[in-house]
């Protein structure tokens, strides 16, 4: 019943579901990395800078994923010369494909990010301001720790819904899960079968985030 | 000005800011200026590759009919999603165990599966299975994977939105001899549907940026796939790109600041019991506020 | 009263919403193109996206070899320009809609293969091309070989590159893109040095009014493709009388007008017209 898999080499079932994960764990520490910078940016002092992360969000948030990733690849890379260091095609479309990802992803963690920040009561800040932190300090000592903590379920939900992106990689033809499913399912017979598989795979996948992050954020949740 | 974050600014950080602002000025000037240059250097700013679009025939022959099929889709998908998504919603509140169980492993189920998995899906077992033509095919597979995906989403917004009510209202209707049913369906039901309004206006915006997924995977001939018949008659696939997105950008805000007035209006309202479900709050959706499991999904919008 | 508007107006823009693209739908009848003549329509599959041989104008008409081509067939069959009716068949789509019966013939840049001829028939051929490479016109890439070491594109799913790659360059890099405008986007740039695909496709492309003058074809022939006309299988009646239509195009010389008008500028040298039945392998 399973005798087809073997056909698959390039990639295979184990190998399109790894490159999932690559996908899934990069673009997850890139979004929230650039998504917390952008977040300080739209709660910072500057009117530019919140402006400018205002504009981000609001324009990043409304365009498909489709559309940015397929941008990474014939804008960013062949207009604008982003290749990401890689000659190699294959290579380089799955480094854009992360680009793609964080820069889309970004803007869902630094409304997160923001969500947690509003949450945190005022007196927490001027109590720090009042023992002489700065600005800096307050929120890398005071606000972030408090508001990280009330983020872990978005930003669980986040990360499921990241898995879940990653397939789109496929339209610029990055080897991962969607791919191989699009492949299998033109060419053999067993559309059920290989519809489970690759839906048992992504449960796989996303069932454990959402149950160990929730978990965490229930038991490191700010009692108020 | 003073937030959670700093207080108004003193003498010495008003100069910093000042600074700072210039700093990222020029930083977004040397982006800009990145962007022309390379733009202008690979001849994508040549006139004849954006004037199309400032003539009829662009939008006329190819866009506008790709934008009918992205928002055909799109409402299809959300005229379907939503009964459905409330039935699985409500029978996840049931009372009983039978009922609950099974509607929340589907939920939860179709929560876990990409949507652009369901539409591949689906596009083949109509290809093998039904009898569409390959217009219909297309739109089908894209409107079923959307509708799994999304009644499985709206369900959870349902529930939301029925738990975000004020105890009172249940327990008034029981005070007064409501059955279960009559409770669910007079007094609750009708409330929760108003405070979930700005909820699905928000997740009409998640539909519309799905719908591109068919386009580019299985072909259906919505905006983004249009567009590259346009590239081919034009030859300008960069500026094609560039307005589609621009096309996506303002659809999809004209939606969240709908759903956002939509929201102020009801929290001002003073009929209502105040309970209001925005997209933020679907982010926020977890089981501490609505009593459930954790599940395998992003509620919101994403 | 308030709460009753805002929900009215979230109501009435749902329904909006309906009303507006409930026209946009295609029409579900699939007669296609069932008997011959009188009034009614006939519907064909062609590409959308291909100029030169199948591509869809601004002005909503339709253009290319192909398009051409199908139209002389159509009036052969007893249809006039009017009673025409153009629908797009991509690649992977071409099978099935005949099967259904969704169109009466397809004329899209369909090679014929033993593979697809077990699921449907084909008249001609009527066009005979091969896979060549599309370069810049100042490349010194003349030979396949030349691909070693260099930036190929070609389509998803198209199995051009595929072939250059087992068969004469082992270490060109392949981009795979969704269209052949995007290709050309990228051979433009120079973020690839060749494109492939079949001769005729490339010169459409080439003779393109915005790419005049930039790219040159190597006038390689890594294959040879015969397009023929897919009917439905078993069709023999349809296959018989298009035959037939082909050769008279032929023989009126009409061929040769319909290959100058849509190849003319590109600087292509095209095969001279097939032998219908004959395949060239």
């Amino acid at each position: 019943m399973f005798d087809f898999l073997s056909d698959y080499d390039n990639p295979t079932l184990l190998g399109a579901f790894w490159m999932t994960v690559k996908l899934t764990v990069l673009s997850g520490l890139g979004s929230l990395v650039w998504g917390t910078l952008l977040a300080a940016m739209r709660v910072s002092p500057v009117p530019l800078m919140r402006g400018f992360g205002t504009a981000y969000v609001n324009i990043v948030r409304n365009i498909p994923l489709t559309v940015i990733i397929i941008f990474t690849s014939l804008g960013l890379a062949d207009v604008f010369g982003v290749t990401m260091g890689a000659t190699d095609f294959k290579v380089q479309g799955f480094r854009l494909a992360i680009l793609g990802l964080v820069g889309y992803t970004a803007a869902f963690v630094c409304e997160a990010i923001r969500s947690g920040i509003n949450t945190v009561p005022l007196g927490q800040a001027e109590a720090a301001r009042a023992i002489g932190l700065t600005f800096s300090q307050t929120l890398r000592l005071v606000i972030l720790p408090q508001a990280f903590r009330s983020v872990i379920g978005p930003l669980a939900n986040v990360l499921i819904a990241l898995t879940k992106n990653t397939t789109v990689a496929a339209a610029i033809g990055v080897a991962e899960a969607a791919y191989l499913m699009k492949e299998m399912i033109e060419n053999e017979a067993q559309v059920l079968l290989i519809g489970a598989i690759f839906a048992f795979g992504f449960v796989v996948l996303t069932l454990p985030t959402g149950l160990i992050l929730g978990w965490l954020s229930k038991r490191l949740a700010v009692k108020r | 000005m003073s937030s959670v974050l700093y207080d108004a600014p003193g003498p010495r950080a008003k100069r910093r800011n000042v600074l700072l602002s210039v700093v990222f000025f020029a930083l977004l000037v040397l982006l800009v200026w990145f962007v022309y240059d390379a733009m202008d250097e690979k001849n994508q700013l040549e006139w004849a590759l954006w004037k199309p679009f400032t003539e009829s025939p662009a939008w006329t022959t190819y866009l506008l009919p790709g934008l009918a099929d992205t928002l055909t889709a799109a409402a299809l998908a959300m005229v379907i999603a939503l009964p459905l998504g409330a039935v699985f919603g409500i029978a996840r509140l049931s009372d009983h165990r039978w009922v609950r169980g099974p509607s929340a492993t589907v939920i939860e189920f179709f929560r876990a599966i990409p949507v652009l998995l369901l539409m591949l899906f689906a596009n083949e077992a109509y290809d093998r299975w039904a009898n569409f033509t390959t217009e219909q095919r297309q739109l089908y597979a894209v409107v079923t994977g959307l509708v799994l995906y999304n009644a499985a989403v709206l369900a959870e917004v349902v529930r939301a939105g029925i738990l975000a009510l004020p105890k009172g209202q249940s327990e008034a209707a029981m005070a007064i001899g409501l059955r279960k049913n009559q409770t669910m369906r007079v007094i609750l039901l009708p409330q929760a549907v108003t405070a979930m309004l700005p909820a699905i206006v928000s997740q009409l915006v998640v539909i519309v940026k799905d719908t591109a997924l068919g386009g580019v995977m299985i072909g259906f001939t919505e905006l983004l796939s249009t567009r590259a018949t346009l590239a081919a008659a034009f030859g300008n696939p960069i500026a094609s790109f560039v307005v589609v997105a621009l096309i996506y950008i303002v659809l999809n805000f004209i939606l969240t600041s709908f759903a956002s007035w939509l929201e102020k209006r009801l929290r001002r309202s003073k009929k209502s019991t105040g309970a209001v479900l925005s997209a933020e709050d679907m982010e926020e959706l977890n089981p501490a506020a609505t009593g459930g499991t954790y599940g395998t999904g992003a509620g919101g919008t994403i | 009263m308030k709460l009753r508007k805002a929900s009215a107006a979230a109501a009435a823009a749902l329904v909006l919403s309906l009303t507006a693209t409930a026209c946009g739908g295609g029409d579900g009848d699939n007669e296609g193109g069932s008997g011959s003549g009188g009034g009614d329509k006939i519907k064909i599959g062609i590409k959308y996206d291909q100029p030169g041989l199948g591509l869809k104008e601004p002005d909503g008409t339709f253009s290319g070899f192909d398009v051409d081509v199908a139209t002389y067939v159509a009036k052969e069959l007893g249809y006039d320009a009017d009673q025409i009716e153009f629908v797009e068949t991509k690649t992977p789509d071409r099978e099935n809609a005949l099967k259904r019966g969704d169109v009466k013939f397809i004329a899209a840049t369909y090679s014929i293969t033993d593979e697809r001829k077990k699921s449907v028939d084909f008249a001609g051929p009527y066009l005979l091309a091969h896979q060549d490479l599309l370069v810049k016109a100042d490349s010194d890439i003349t030979e396949a070989t030349d691909l070693n070491g260099k930036n190929l594109c070609s389509v998803v799913g198209s199995t051009s590159a595929q072939n250059v790659r087992d068969d004469f360059a082992p270490k060109a890099n392949l981009q795979e893109r969704s269209g052949y405008s995007e290709c050309i986007s990228s051979l433009q740039s120079g973020a690839v040095d060749a494109l492939t695909t079949d001769d005729s496709i490339l010169a459409g492309f080439a003779s393109q009014e915005q790419y005049k003058g930039q790219f040159k074809l190597a006038g390689l022939k890594l294959s040879n493709e015969n397009y023929g006309i897919g009917v439905k299988k078993g069709d023999t009646e349809t296959l018989n009388k298009i035959n037939a239509a082909l050769e008279k195009m032929v023989s009126s010389k009409a061929w040769d007008k319909a290959v100058k008008d849509n190849f003319g500028p590109a600087n292509y040298k095209n095969e001279p017209a097939p032998k219908i039945g004959v395949i060239v392998q």
